[in-house]
């Protein structure tokens, strides 16, 4: 039983943190699309036109992998957590429904006729259709991140005799004060995403001297939106997440932040390695006090440690978890850095020609992928050992008749299938860059 | 208010099935109608626009379930393991082969997403008669509620069968021809010329086929699940649904060759949807019928959740499909017409 767990929850790990790094790509880029075609819309003559049918292009690659990777996700909740499924299915039911009702339908629908539908519809209608797929793929990570909201922080729920849970209010489940700034923390991390890639790919034209005006609007675009986006994704978004778990989840907030002990006046760890043998961190490098202050804007504030909750409360990989949260913060502040000098040197208009910092944005591409999957793992390993938030013990949850050696099968499956899948994407992503914008027509239709 | 929901589900699913049917059907034909280049691409524009829109059908149709029977989501899905996560494995591999295809030109990468797509758009067809059969013969649910099905045991239907016994190896194979005459049907209301011909001249075989496949699924069912029918003498309104699936099929089959493609691809969306709706008419109220006796079964009773959920979903679902119908539409209408 134990072992089935182990495959169940590193599946589940494995499949959602893959299929991940597709929709933080299209969520970003479907914003900066909209801008896009409205600039294509307003002006006259095909540049944001041939721009916007280049960013569309890799939209769908990004897309179609979101979507192959993305039905898995909703099939395991029943496939491999049945005992969760039955459980809350009352609830997650309602918001992975609507996803598919209100969010994935018109994402997909309108993906098609976007790619297809070109020489069919005017600029308005092309127009109109992106602002669907925006609205569409924002709307999805709303109903997703709804869900996730809810098992972090369960409300509007209501416990039937029999023990199952039932929804207590729509509105309620919506508009879970959790799920607001964890919303505008994606949103922002996605828009960061889109950013920094269409970013590397003007800085590698304009290094390469290929397609120099794609290559000024892909730099422009993804500069000032880049710049503006890391600043929300800190303050006030990250921030407010943040303060958010020392309000619902300090134990998780204890464990990813390194706090052995409770402290008054608590010093906020940049660097160090935790010692589980000793609970202290080792190498600490900290700003004093400055961790009270952060979550509860005092610093003298008293921040509860792990010793404060029972060992069994605790969350099951701790030193991973603290430097999840760790790399999350530190890319992101690298991020704002990367971004803010970018800004600058285009304001002074001498971007263009400063080949190191070309250079730099060109290789900061993964930081944003990196930033979000250790965000991830700091919300999904935190909520451990739980899997409804004070309500469900994970392991309560799974599925009581699939034994460890079928979910190692398929968990094995996975693992092969998505390796060969990430060097596909990777790949074919070169492939439309060394096609470049010109042949438009290939991108067109492969997508 | 149980039954509204099945009903709910059941059309959404229903819908899946014809729509991405379609486009299984296509793949199913591809190499047998389209050898060159040019009949390929004209495939590939003929669902291109749709694919996605109707693969989306399985998600939401799925997550109706899971909103409205958490216990069957839960059990069925658990239970159905394998061919469930073999479904997944096939559907990205069928997504990818038409995503990717020209991504590359090259003559090899071609062929090899390809076959990709007949094979896994073949096999798709053949899981979805599987578990259309496996519903129709039960399954070991325990006295929890729970079952787990390997993917054979001894090929028998008996009280502790496998995913693959000799009566669902008979709907999957059945399930593969009705969704290869849909597919000839979609193409020959797609495409003229030499390869609407193609599809045309294959509509009356294939028709052939799948009647005695029918016919042996109808004479074999009542050996396989004595229980199958009970509601249909219950309820015997029902009967329009097998008789509708018969009428037409001879409308489909009396419109192949007389230039009435878009009569033809109604017949079979109509077809694909009355015979999944006869199916399902015998198997309610079960939502899964147990092998183990009928105190295990899970109905719509004792696996929806309770009042609440259930008259809150209603509040937003028939609105949000309706919407989703009427863009859909708008998006088949502007793609309607043959492509060239």
């Amino acid at each position: 039983m134990e072992t089935a767990l182990q495959y169940d929850r590193l599946q589940f790990a494995v499949t959602a943190t893959f299929h991940y790094l597709f929709p933080q790509l299209t969520m970003g880029l479907a914003l900066l699309l909209v801008y896009l075609r409205t600039r294509d819309l307003l002006s006259e003559g095909g540049h944001y036109h041939q721009v916007a049918r280049f960013w569309t292009g890799i939209f769908a690659l990004s897309f179609a992998f979101g979507v192959v990777t993305g039905i898995p996700l909703e099939f395991q909740f029943g496939t491999n957590w049945a005992n969760f499924s039955n459980y809350a299915g009352g609830i997650v039911g309602q918001t992975l429904a609507m996803e598919g009702v209100f969010a994935f339908f018109l994402e997909s629908s309108f993906l098609g006729l976007l790619l297809f539908g070109e020489s069919r519809v005017s600029r308005r209608t092309l127009w109109l259709a992106t602002v669907l797929l925006w609205l569409g793929s924002w709307l999805s990570g709303y109903f997703i991140l709804a869900t996730n909201a809810w098992i972090q922080h369960p409300v509007a729920y209501h416990v039937a005799a029999d023990g199952r849970l039932t929804v207590e209010s729509l509105a309620g489940l919506l508009t879970n004060p959790w799920l607001i700034w964890q919303f505008a923390h994606n949103m922002t991390a996605a828009v960061v995403t889109g950013a920094f890639v269409m970013a590397a790919v003007g800085a590698l034209y304009q290094l390469a001297g290929r397609h120099p005006p794609l290559a000024k609007t892909c730099l422009h675009t993804g500069v000032v939106a880049g710049a503006f986006a890391s600043v929300l994704l800190i303050t006030p978004t990250g921030h407010e997440s943040a303060r958010q778990v020392f309000e619902f989840q300090p134990v998780k907030g204890a464990a990813f932040e390194g706090l052995f002990r409770t402290e008054r006046g608590a010093d906020l760890v940049l660097i160090g390695q935790p010692n589980m043998e000793t609970m202290t961190i080792d190498n600490p490098l900290a700003v004093p006090s400055a961790l009270s202050l952060l979550a509860y804007d005092d610093l003298y504030a008293k921040v509860k440690g792990l010793d404060a909750f029972p060992p069994h409360e605790w969350p099951d990989h701790i030193a991973l978890l603290y430097y999840a949260y760790h790399i999350m913060v530190g890319l992101g502040t690298l991020q704002l850095a990367v971004m803010g000098l970018a800004l600058a040197w285009l304001w002074r208009g001498r971007l263009f020609t400063a080949r190191w910092l070309l250079w730099l944005l060109l290789l900061s591409v993964p930081f944003p992928y990196l930033a979000t999957t250790a965000g991830w793992m700091t919300a999904e390993l935190g909520r451990q050992p739980w899997l409804v938030y004070g309500l469900f013990r994970t392991e309560e949850g799974i599925s009581p008749l699939v034994h460890s050696g079928n979910a190692l099968f398929t968990l094995l499956g996975f693992l092969g299938i998505y390796l060969g899948l990430g060097l596909l994407f990777v790949l074919l992503f070169l492939e439309i860059l060394r096609h470049g914008p010109t042949e438009t027509a290939v991108v067109q239709a492969g997508s | 208010m149980e039954t509204i929901w099945y009903a709910l589900v059941l059309f959404v699913l229903t819908a899946y099935v014809v729509l991405d049917g379609y486009d299984f059907g296509v793949g199913i034909l591809s190499p047998f109608v389209a050898r060159q280049e040019r009949e390929r691409r004209l495939l590939r524009e003929a669902i291109g626009p749709v694919w996605t829109g109707n693969e989306v059908w399985v998600i939401a149709g799925s997550a109706l379930l899971f909103l409205a029977f958490p216990k069957a989501f839960a059990s069925g899905f658990s239970g159905f393991y394998l061919a469930l996560m073999i479904m997944l494995w096939l559907l990205m591999g069928r997504g990818l082969a038409f995503e990717l295809r020209e991504h590359v030109d090259h003559a090899l990468w071609r062929t090899f997403w390809d076959t990709i797509f007949f094979l896994a758009n073949l096999l798709l067809a053949f899981v979805v008669g599987l578990v259309v059969g496996n519903l129709l013969r039960g399954v070991p649910l325990n006295a929890s509620g729970y079952f787990f099905l390997p993917l054979w045991s001894d090929f028998s239907p008996g009280p502790l069968p496998g995913l693959l016994d000799w009566f669902t190896l008979l709907t999957g194979v059945m399930f593969v021809v009705l969704l290869a005459l849909h597919g000839a049907s979609f193409l020959a209301m797609k495409t003229r010329g030499e390869l609407q011909a193609k599809a045309d001249a294959l509509a009356k075989p294939v028709t052939f086929v799948l009647e005695l496949l029918l016919v042996a699924v109808v004479m074999a069912l009542p050996s396989v699940q004595p229980a199958f029918g009970a509601h249909y003498a219950g309820a015997p309104i029902g009967y329009v649904w097998p008789l509708a699936a018969v009428v037409v099929l001879v409308i489909g089959y009396v419109s192949a060759g007389r230039q009435r493609p878009f009569v033809g691809f109604v017949a079979s969306s109509l077809l694909v949807g009355s015979l999944l709706v006869a199916a399902a008419w015998g198997i309610f109220p079960n939502l899964l019928i147990a092998t183990t006796g009928q105190a295990n079964s899970l109905t719509t009773l004792n696996a929806a959740t309770d009042r609440t959920g259930l008259e809150s979903g209603l509040w937003w679902v028939p609105p949000g499909l309706l919407l989703v119908i009427f863009y859909q539409v708008y998006i088949h209408r502007l793609f309607a017409g043959p492509v060239r």
